[in-house]
């Protein structure tokens, strides 16, 4: 077997003609991570043990002849600011380098209950605040299509070990754009659930009314399953929707025939010209498949960056105030004083992107500003969802390219925060509505760099955009 | 300031000035589990034993709103007559200590569960109208212990099985103009609280704590003075102390032509004094903002208004109710409801008794009397209700008298028996026996030759004392109105 190749269908197929045990595959799969991760830094953590305890009780269930779950023996990377119970949790802090934490999140706990088998985590950038992965305390990602260049972020670890291979599916999660942007740059799939859909506990919150925990695959089949496996309600998340569960495969060949696409015309001016050309080239697939496109406005996407670095700083700086020497593992030695200690382990514990997040969150919560940018910022933030509500009356879906550009090199961003932000233009707004999002594969650049294509659905309408993004690809995307 | 100015300002000058108080008020809810996880709140536990991720503040943790701290909240707001929002947010309330492990406090700001309320206080004087601003739901910190470690000198422990706790903040309007009125306020307060059983309101536990705004103004002035908020009140006692410390030192303040500084001052149990904070400390830039974690609370019509119905009587409504349904005095009748158990009691006994006045003379006097004396509450009284009530009963009837009566109370409090049960044991029982009366009557004619002439010769008063004999001779149980009839019968 070849692990870099395998998919969800063929790991069940596998399984189920006695070609690999799953403990032979788990075993086969920490080979290969263990070989091979390090030329992308995917993974921060290779959990052989836990892997190959969840490997041995998805083939005692074979054995017993239960029906293997819907992930039995699948190798899965969880980004590291998920909570694993016993296995180091960082999200790429210096601050938890050595925290253990004692409980799982519950969508961990739902993959490994669906027979997920959790091979490592993933690298990630601080407390998943960046657009690169290079703001990781434990070294930056390097993209397995092109090493010398980023896979986004912040999710980039997950993205990578899909893209390389070291796991099958992963987990992410996505705040302004941190599942769709690193799935576009690594040529993978990535889907942004519904606010609410998968739950968020166990999850370590960044900006929590904009937080999701959301799949990485190779094709669109495996990541709806996934999917499937993590979203429903969970009476640990008091924001965890009570909506049922559709079964996200069933619809998956019913055709896009008839369906009708819009295209927000604020998310195609001044593109750059080769991911402008890829995107134009997969609208043209949709409309040969019978889709019906044309263009459309969501007038309030211009006041997106600036709404969203408001209200994610805010909470950001709410959520992050827990790590003050107290507790967790890191405090900082020599300090005289209360106010000292945690000037000092905040200070040395906090990169420089996640300093610059939490003073700004304060500043724009602050006495005398709160109205001004906070208050303000949540009025924009009504608007950009009525935008998407009446547009969505309209259209079945929008189309949008994932970023205005391809993966960058290492470096290229890190002196500029203002464009580092603009990788996620396109993928914020939908973060800001509570819409599900995805990305999907949609060529590549001349030097060979992935390009994703953005599809938006209506609230809980992940089945209409797995359906699109599977018949897309199932139409042999856009060649390059 | 130095403190020398505060000493004694001189009566005639405190009485040129009016002081306005307002109470913030914490109260502690008796909810058997915390306010967003499942761990007890109970008492005493060994340190960092009742505690979860969620209460520990974890990474990844989630907070779950207790609908039973929103019931009792919400009760309390109506016992306090405040309107119920129906839809209420809960807000992050930013800073940083040590026993807080969130960072925050989640509590509620600008939409909170309730506002508009007032609370009737009882004053020597009468009445008076506090009114409420506002109730709302929060959960408490931890604890920070900085002594009784064998390191003490260098590190402080932190306990959290506190964190969590359910608590409501009540905010009074600033209606109170003395430390009398605030000292009525936090009682009356406190009972309601009791009264509907949200709270044990156990200051020595912590679960009624009380920060107090105070300023001073001339009076006839129509603006308020600048205040100062005076915090760690934590006994009636310091109230009133704290208070009237406050007070003063404001108008000495003003009176050497000063200016009272806006800060907040902690009260000094050892000194009397309040000392204020150096201001750095208190300089908080909460930061609030809606707490994203929990959808807005909403409250509908049915559950509010089946909260209130299933709201007990309160105090002040019983007190009313007690003197004029059961025509008992307005001071019995406060006695009577300082507490559920006591206005229980009492309207048991009464129904029992079918004389509810006689009763409550009894429940105040000596039942009180004896449960005071044997440190008992009346909730753990040995004597039922209902056996009180058979006792007076028996008086009413005249089947015995008051003093014996007295007698057989303190025999059924040391037993648990009834009133009958301890008279048969004891012998005790009425003499209605014609035969035995007649003997013992015509005893004390033969002994009392003097009283016995009088009477004959018209004048009638020296009854009383012959039938006084006859009752001491039966040991008083002798049926008194059969003791009447048979003298009058034998002295013709
Ligand atoms: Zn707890």
């Amino acid at each position: 077997m070849q692990v870099e190749n395998l998919t969800i269908d063929s790991v069940r197929e596998g399984l189920a003609r006695r070609a690999f045990s799953a403990v032979e595959l788990a075993t086969e799969a920490l080979r290969f991570a263990g070989a091979e991760n390090g030329k992308t830094n995917a993974l921060l953590e290779i959990c052989g043990e836990r892997a190959l305890a969840a490997a041995r009780r998805v083939d005692a269930g074979i054995a017993a002849g239960e029906p293997p779950g819907p992930l039995a023996g699948v190798p899965v990377a969880v980004k590291d600011v998920i909570l694993t119970g016993g296995v180091r949790t960082t999200a790429g802090s210096r601050l938890l380098a050595n925290y253990n934490p004692p409980y799982d999140a519950t969508a961990v706990i739902r993959l490994e209950q669906a027979g997920g088998v959790i091979i490592g985590k993933a690298n990630c950038d601080e407390f998943a605040m960046g657009s690169s992965t290079e703001n990781s305390a434990f070294g930056p990602v390097r993209n397995p299509v092109a090493l010398d260049r980023v896979p986004g972020g912040s999710s980039g670890g997950s993205a990578a070990s899909v893209a390389q291979g070291t796991s099958v599916v992963a987990l992410g999660s996505d705040t302004g754009g941190s599942i769709r942007q690193p799935a576009s740059f690594c040529g993978v799939v990535g889907v942004t659930p519904t606010y609410g859909r998968v739950s968020r506990y166990g999850l370590i919150a960044f900006a929590s009314s904009l937080d999701h925990i959301g799949p990485f695959a190779r094709n669109v089949k495996d990541a709806a399953r996934l999917l499937g496996v993590i979203a429903g309600r969970d009476p640990a998340d008091s924001t965890s929707a009570a909506a049922p569960v559709p079964d996200y495969l069933s619809q998956l060949d019913a055709g896009v025939s008839g369906l009708r696409i819009g295209l927000p015309v604020e998310y195609f001016k001044g593109l750059a010209s080769e991911t402008g050309d890829l995107i134009a080239k997969g609208i043209e697939v949709l409309g040969r498949l019978g889709c019906k496109v044309r263009e459309i406005s969501l007038p309030a996407t211009e006041y997106a960056i600036a709404c969203y670095y408001i209200i994610a700083t805010a909470e950001a700086s709410s959520n992050l105030a827990r790590f003050d020497g107290v507790r967790y593992t890191c405090r900082s030695p020599e300090s005289g004083t209360l106010s000292e200690m945690y000037r000092n382990t905040r200070g040395e514990g906090f990169g420089a992107e996640c300093k610059r997040r939490i003073m700004l969150g304060t500043y724009v919560l602050s006495a005398g500003y709160y109205d001004a940018y906070y208050l303000k910022a949540q009025r924009v933030r009504h608007l950009i969802a009525q935008d998407f509500q009446r547009a969505l009356a309209e259209v079945d879906a929008l189309v949008t390219p994932v970023s205005p550009f391809p993966a960058f090199k290492l470096g290229e961003k890190l002196a500029d925060p203002l464009e580092m932000y603009l990788s996620d233009i396109y993928t914020i707004t939908c973060d800001l509505a509570g819409i599900p999002g995805l990305s999907v594969p949609c060529g590549r650049t001349a030097q060979g760099l992935p390009v994703g294509m953005q599809i938006l659905a209506k609230h809980f309408d992940e089945p209409l955009m797995f359906r699109l993004a599977h018949a897309f690809e199932q139409a042999g995307g856009v060649e390059g | 300031m130095s403190s020398s100015v505060e000493a004694g300002v001189p009566p005639e000058i405190l009485a040129q000035y009016e002081p306005v108080i307002g109470l913030e008020v914490h109260v502690q809810l008796a909810t058997r589990t915390k306010i967003f996880c499942a761990c007890p709140t109970s008492f005493g536990a060994q340190p960092n034993s009742n505690v979860c991720p969620v209460c520990l503040g974890l990474p990844g943790a989630l907070p779950v709103l207790n609908r039973q701290a929103v019931e009792m909240a919400i009760r309390a707001a109506l016992a306090l007559n405040c309107e119920v929002r129906q839809r209420s947010i809960f807000a992050r309330k930013n800073y940083f200590y040590p026993d807080l492990p969130k960072g925050y406090q989640i509590s509620q700001y600008d939409q909170p569960l309730a506002e508009h309320g007032s609370i009737e206080i009882s004053l020597d004087g009468g009445k008076k109208r506090i009114g409420i601003t506002r109730v709302h739901l929060e959960d408490d910190a931890g604890k920070s212990m900085h002594e009784g470690f064998k390191d003490s000198d260098r590190y402080s422990y932190v306990d959290l099985n506190r964190s969590g706790t359910p608590l409501i903040e009540i905010v009074s309007e600033p209606d109170m103009r003395s430390s009398d009125e605030a000292y009525a306020y936090l009682t009356d307060l406190k009972q309601v609280m009791q009264y509907i059983e949200v709270s044990s309101c156990d200051m020595e536990k912590g679960h009624l704590r009380c920060d107090a705004n105070v300023s001073v103004r001339r009076r006839g002035a129509d603006r308020f003075g600048t205040k100062a908020e005076v915090k760690n009140l934590n006994s009636f006692r310091f109230l009133k102390l704290a208070l009237d410390h406050e007070i003063q030192r404001q108008i000495a303040i003003l009176e050497s032509g000063g200016q009272v500084m806006q800060e907040t001052r902690l009260f000094n149990v050892a000194t009397g004094e309040t000392v204020g904070m150096r201001s750095k400390e208190h300089a908080h830039d909460y930061r609030y903002f809606p707490e994203p974690d929990l959808l807005p609370l909403r409250t509908s019509d049915a559950w509010r208004n089946r909260i209130r119905e299933e709201t007990p009587e309160l105090p002040a409504r019983k007190r009313e109710r007690f003197a004029s349904e059961y025509g008992i005095r307005e001071y019995d009748a406060q006695v009577l409801t300082l507490t559920r158990a006591a206005a229980e009691y009492f309207e048991k006994a009464a129904a029992a008794s079918g004389d509810p006045r006689t009763t409550a003379n009894w429940v105040t006097g000596d039942l009180m009397g004896l449960l005071r004396a044997a440190g008992k509450d009346i909730s753990e009284s040995p004597v039922r209700a209902e056996d009180l009530g058979g006792l007076v009963r028996m008086i009413a009837r005249g089947e015995v008298t008051g003093k014996l009566a007295k007698e057989i109370l303190a025999k059924m409090f040391t037993s648990g028996e009834s009133a009958r049960a301890v008279m048969a044991r004891e012998g005790l029982e009425q003499i209605s026996d014609a035969g035995a009366l007649e003997k013992i009557v015509e005893e004390v004619i033969a002994n009392n030759p003097k009283q016995v002439a009088q009477y004959k010769a018209g004048k009638a008063a020296v009854l009383g004392f012959l039938v006084g004999q006859v009752m001491k001779a039966s040991r008083g149980q002798a049926n008194p109105s059969m003791v009447n009839e048979v003298l009058r019968a034998k002295l013709g």
